[in-house]
């Protein structure tokens, strides 16, 4: 055994495997000083460079938390989904908006869990599949400090993500309409610059629109919702600046990406 | 933990959060998948993991416990070499070659899944992580088309070097 490994021995103190939700959650507790370990892709790198320095970490997959399953109209995603299985799943939307996270190599480790947990990088911001489980009207149940609650993906994206353990998501299927559009590269580590995603039902009532990858997390776009205007956007939402795009040009674009969307959900 | 790599069961002892990338090449000396950029983005470190393509660098050991791995080492060989490296042989789709090793195991996984010819696009897609510096990639794209439609079924017509013998290339080898 050569340099890296021993150094990875001397610092990981404690590695949990968790065999059900219900383990994981009592593991996990109010979460203090455990660092959660799903599909690997963000903090393994981190790990493996001695930069993040789990004092516990709980890894997921032997949780069981790798199904998605239907209870009635509502289907359920567990949190250890790969954004791999989710791009194969029957959603058509929701498998439109995985195959363009990442590359198939990536998504085959990435969940759907560690997605909506990513905080932003250093360079780019992350969590691609926010805005369309914002649109979808999703929910997340999680764990931690307090509990067991579920809410809103918009609520769990805008609170302290950090200190919770996400178990599943969940979403009513119904028939939706359905439109998307982003800017991006293909590229495994090309973010989206920027991206739009609504659904409504069927008749177009419930329209509800996200946008992803212009800042920290995915946002619900609420005066867009309400105006059905395209450049409402910019009353819910300030781009801010990465190494993918600057903040002004995303402002300038932003518009054009959400009646992308919209035009798309009008013709679908 | 065990794994099966390239069809033998061997034991690891490497700590859980080691990357599989650093347990291969570190602990079991395989070192066919290379340690590029170590953070998902190269992906020189693919390997085909219960025979799906991955980035070794991206994952735990522990998270694979039990899969059976295939690197570069367990496709073909130097005298019999599979149909996709025969094509990146016969089109010159390899230069400095740190990049082939995970092309090779991404297109054989793509043509393996097929299970006929791929088009341009599939190429693309299955590909789209892999950095290559030296091609430009059209050549890469060809050989695996090639292979994938069945084109190189036989290396009897490559030259295989004498040991100590420099190689040597046909004509018209734009290297």
């Amino acid at each position: 055994m050569r340099a890296t490994a021993l150094m990875i021995q001397r610092m990981t103190l404690d590695v949990l495997f968790p065999a059900s939700a219900d383990e994981a959650a009592t593991l996990y507790g109010d979460g203090e000083g455990i660092t959660v370990f799903a599909g690997g892709t963000i903090i393994l790198p981190e790990i493996a460079a001695g930069r993040l320095v789990p004092e516990r970490a709980l890894m997921l997959h032997k949780s069981g938390l790798d199904e998605i399953r239907t209870d009635g109209d509502r289907v359920l995603i567990g949190a250890m989904v790969t954004v791999a299985a989710l791009a194969e799943g029957d959603d058509p939307f929701l498998a439109g908006a995985a195959s363009q996270v990442a590359d198939g190599e990536i998504r085959r480790n990435a969940t759907v869990g560690g997605n909506i947990c990513s905080p932003p990088g250093d360079d780019a911001q992350r969590g691609d599949l926010g805005g369309a489980l914002i649109a979808l009207g999703a929910r997340v149940r999680s764990t931690g400090a307090g509990g067991e609650r579920t809410e809103p993906v918009e609520d769990f994206l805008a609170g302290d993500r950090a200190g919770r353990l996400v178990l599943e998501l969940e979403y009513d299927g119904f028939e939706r309409r359905t439109g998307a559009h982003s800017l991006r590269r293909r590229h495994a580590h090309s973010y989206a610059i920027a991206g739009a995603v609504a659904c409504s039902r069927a008749d177009g009532s419930d329209l509800r629109v996200a946008v992803t990858g212009v800042g920290p997390t995915a946002v619900r776009c609420r005066s867009v919702e309400q105006s059905r205007d395209p450049a409402d956007v910019l009353k819910d939402v300030q781009p801010v600046d990465d190494a993918v795009a600057t903040a002004a040009y995303r402002t300038a674009v932003l518009p054009t990406v959400v009646r992308e969307a919209l035009d798309h959900l009008e013709h679908a | 933990m065990n794994l099966i790599v390239n069809g033998s069961e061997v034991e690891i002892v490497s700590p859980p959060l080691t990357p599989l990338l650093h347990v291969l090449r570190d602990e079991l000396d395989i070192t066919g998948p290379k340690a590029g950029c170590q953070q998902g983005g190269c992906g020189t470190c693919t390997v085909l993991i219960d025979g799906e393509p991955r980035r070794s660098c991206l994952t735990a050991v522990a998270a694979v416990d039990g899969a059976s791995i295939t690197t570069i080492e367990g496709v073909g060989q130097a005298e019999e070499l599979s149909a996709v490296q025969a094509a990146f042989y016969k089109h010159y789709a390899a230069q400095c070659g740190f990049c082939t090793p995970g092309m090779v195991l991404a297109a054989t996984a793509l043509i393996e899944r097929k299970g006929g010819p791929v088009e341009r696009d599939e190429v693309l897609e299955a590909l789209g992580g892999h950095y290559c510096r030296c091609t430009g990639y059209v050549k890469i794209i060809d050989a695996v088309m090639a292979a994938s439609r069945g084109e190189v079924d036989s290396v009897d017509d490559l030259p295989v070097p004498e040991p100590g013998q420099p190689e040597v290339l046909p004509k018209g080898s734009p290297a």
